[in-house]
């Protein structure tokens, strides 16, 4: 904090500048060096997906023999069809929608829960079980991945994209507590109180009284999940032996096996479909996206 | 009041299941996967007691050495990309762009919700020599070099890996560590120039130690993550050539699902436990030292 002090003190005693400070707080990014770091930074970000787009339009000779600066020759829209039917994209990003959804309305229900539970409710022992929830945030998705492979193969569940949903729901749950924890902190348990005196249980205040309360938190932390869930591979690849039970990013990882031959127009096509997905909820959502991952982070 | 929200039922009916669910899903086999690594076997086979077998195994087995190096290597050069990145991101941010800044930190961060496996391929096909040039070699060429087979030898496509993992995240730490400095009080900062500190003096003695807090935040994040990566060498190498850009994490897959060694791939996951656990205490031993002298 020292380093604070020193200068506001000697401020007014120092000695005063020859000439106005520079001040490039000041100054809006009017250099010429700003402009160029803002035009490079803007090329390296949107040229990858420029080029992925175009080339997910050419077809395979165009892509092999043409520069690859050049546009497509011809545009391949059916690349798309392609990439979506013969690809089993279809497939696959169904898989992934009927083992993301319950996984998260699942997650967020029991983690809302006890995240009340941790911070509204008054009992003996609620610090400590948080932090046995925090420990799961440390200990790498690998310490688990062979015991559960064995309780699934022992139970049946093999077959089926439950395994998926199951342990979605265990290792999302820390940070989901975690951060329903948090949240509730701002709400004052006054309000529970006013609530029960109304005669309304506890339980259902829970319900009626601090759902509402807390409905842009569970949006911001649905949002958080939805895209560690979506983009997992980890999990995904332990868990689905089958090739029908194969999740958007197996799939997409498998692709090029598929077609026997490489066909790279339907290929960068089912990168696009599955990058696309994601940047429309970022197009729409993206403030909410960023406050709700780096809000993580700082926690976690 | 306190019997209503001391409600033991209550609160078992609200904690108890995700207690449970958490508990039958990370606690146990966490503790079962530790039973696995005195055993041998898998699960369709059947296991059998191996006693301590897996451990010197993995004292002796240079497949761990170097996959443990290549992990660590990776943390070490991907967390200090990360952050230095996006450290000067942030500060071109806050005292470059400062109102323009909302549209190129929201484009910036976007590769961080991209999927990992998509970013992987086309990062393959981005920096591919053969069976087309890509836009990386066309450029060389244009430029009048030679093309490199950058996933020919396992040094350059560490590189590839490190260009592709810090382009995923420097937009996140950016956004995170400009919260950071916009927390710094205009006064603090008008004070130090009106005593003449400007530039990188100004940076160095003022903005730096302010933002210290954040930045170590950052840090041990970011090697929380960097120890775990998968995704991204998967999709991007799947620890090519050869083992040359296997980390623990694969090294554990591929022991456990393609040899079906189940017990001694509990015991590396165990090892990349410890080491999570053991550089991340060091980390924040290091970081609460730093605090409490600045």
């Amino acid at each position: 904090m020292a380093t604070i002090d020193t200068p506001v003190q000697t401020a007014a005693g120092g000695p005063a500048p020859a000439r106005p400070p520079r001040t490039p707080r000041g100054r809006r990014g009017n250099r010429l060096w700003v402009r160029i770091v803002v035009a490079l930074l803007l090329v390296v970000e949107i040229y990858p997906m420029i080029w992925m787009f175009l080339t997910s339009l050419k077809s395979n000779d165009d892509y092999l023999n043409n520069s690859t600066w050049s546009l497509p020759t011809t545009w391949e829209w059916g690349n798309y069809t392609e990439a979506w039917t013969t690809g089993n994209i279809g497939l696959y990003v169904q898989n992934s929608l009927l083992a993301v959804v319950p996984a998260l309305a699942l997650m967020l229900l029991l983690g809302t829960a006890a995240g009340f539970a941790l911070q509204i409710m008054v009992w003996k022992g609620r610090s400590l079980t948080l932090l046995v929830f925090l420990a799961g945030m440390m200990v790498p998705p690998q310490m688990i991945l062979l015991p559960l492979f064995t309780v699934y193969f022992r139970t049946g569940l093999s077959g089926t994209l439950w395994p998926l949903v199951l342990t979605y729901v265990g290792t999302g749950l820390p940070l989901t507590v975690f951060m329903m924890a948090t949240y509730y902190r701002t709400v004052p348990r006054e309000l529970f109180e006013a609530a029960t005196i109304d005669g309304a249980g506890i339980l259902r205040a829970f319900w009626t009284v601090s759902l509402p309360l807390v409905r842009n938190a569970l949006l911001t932390v649905g949002l958080v999940q939805f895209f560690f869930i979506w983009n997992d591979l980890l999990i995904a690849l332990t868990f689905t032996n089958n090739q029908d039970l194969r999740t958007i990013q197996v799939g997409l990882l498998n692709f090029t096996g598929d077609f026997g031959a490489t066909q790279y127009g339907p290929l960068f096509a089912a990168i696009c479909i599955n990058v696309f997905g994601t940047l429309l909820i970022y197009l729409f959502l993206n403030q909410k996206v960023m406050k709700g991952l780096t809000s993580g982070a700082v926690k976690g | 009041m306190h019997r209503v929200l001391g409600d033991r039922r209550a609160i078992a009916i609200l904690l108890g299941p995700a207690l449970l669910v958490y508990s039958l899903i990370m606690l146990v086999p966490m503790v079962w996967s530790l039973g696995y690594s005195f055993t041998k076997g898998n699960t369709i086979n059947g296991f059998t007691g191996n006693g301590v077998a897996n451990f010197s195994r993995l004292l002796d087995d240079p497949a761990v050495r170097d996959a443990l190096w290549f992990t660590l290597k990776y943390a070490a050069v991907v967390t200090a990309g990360q952050v230095i990145a996006g450290y000067l991101l942030a500060l071109l941010y806050v005292f470059f762009l400062r109102r323009a800044s909302a549209l190129i930190r929201t484009l910036v961060f976007f590769p961080v919700v991209l999927p990992t496996v998509a970013v992987g391929l086309l990062f393959q096909k981005f920096f591919q020599v053969a069976p087309q040039t890509g836009p990386v070699n066309s450029l060389l060429n244009a430029l009048g070099f030679e093309s490199v087979d950058f996933f020919g030898s396992a040094g350059s496509a560490f590189w590839v890996l490190i260009v592709m993992d810090i382009w995923r995240s420097m937009g996140f730490y950016a956004v995170l560590l400009f919260a950071g400095l916009v927390d710094i009080p205009d006064e603090v900062l008008e004070s130090a120039r009106l005593d003449g500190a400007t530039g990188l003096a100004l940076i160095r003695r003022i903005v730096l130690p302010l933002s210290l807090p954040v930045l170590m935040s950052s840090l041990v994040f970011s090697i929380n993550g960097t120890l775990k990566v998968f995704d991204s060498i998967v999709a991007l190498t799947n620890g090519g050539p050869g083992t040359g850009t296997t980390p623990l994490t694969l090294y554990m897959f591929q022991t456990s699902f393609t040899y079906s060694d189940y017990g001694y791939g509990s015991t590396i996951a165990l090892l990349l436990t410890v080491v999570c656990l053991m550089v991340s205490l060091v980390v924040y031993r290091v970081s609460r030292r730093d605090l409490t002298e600045g």
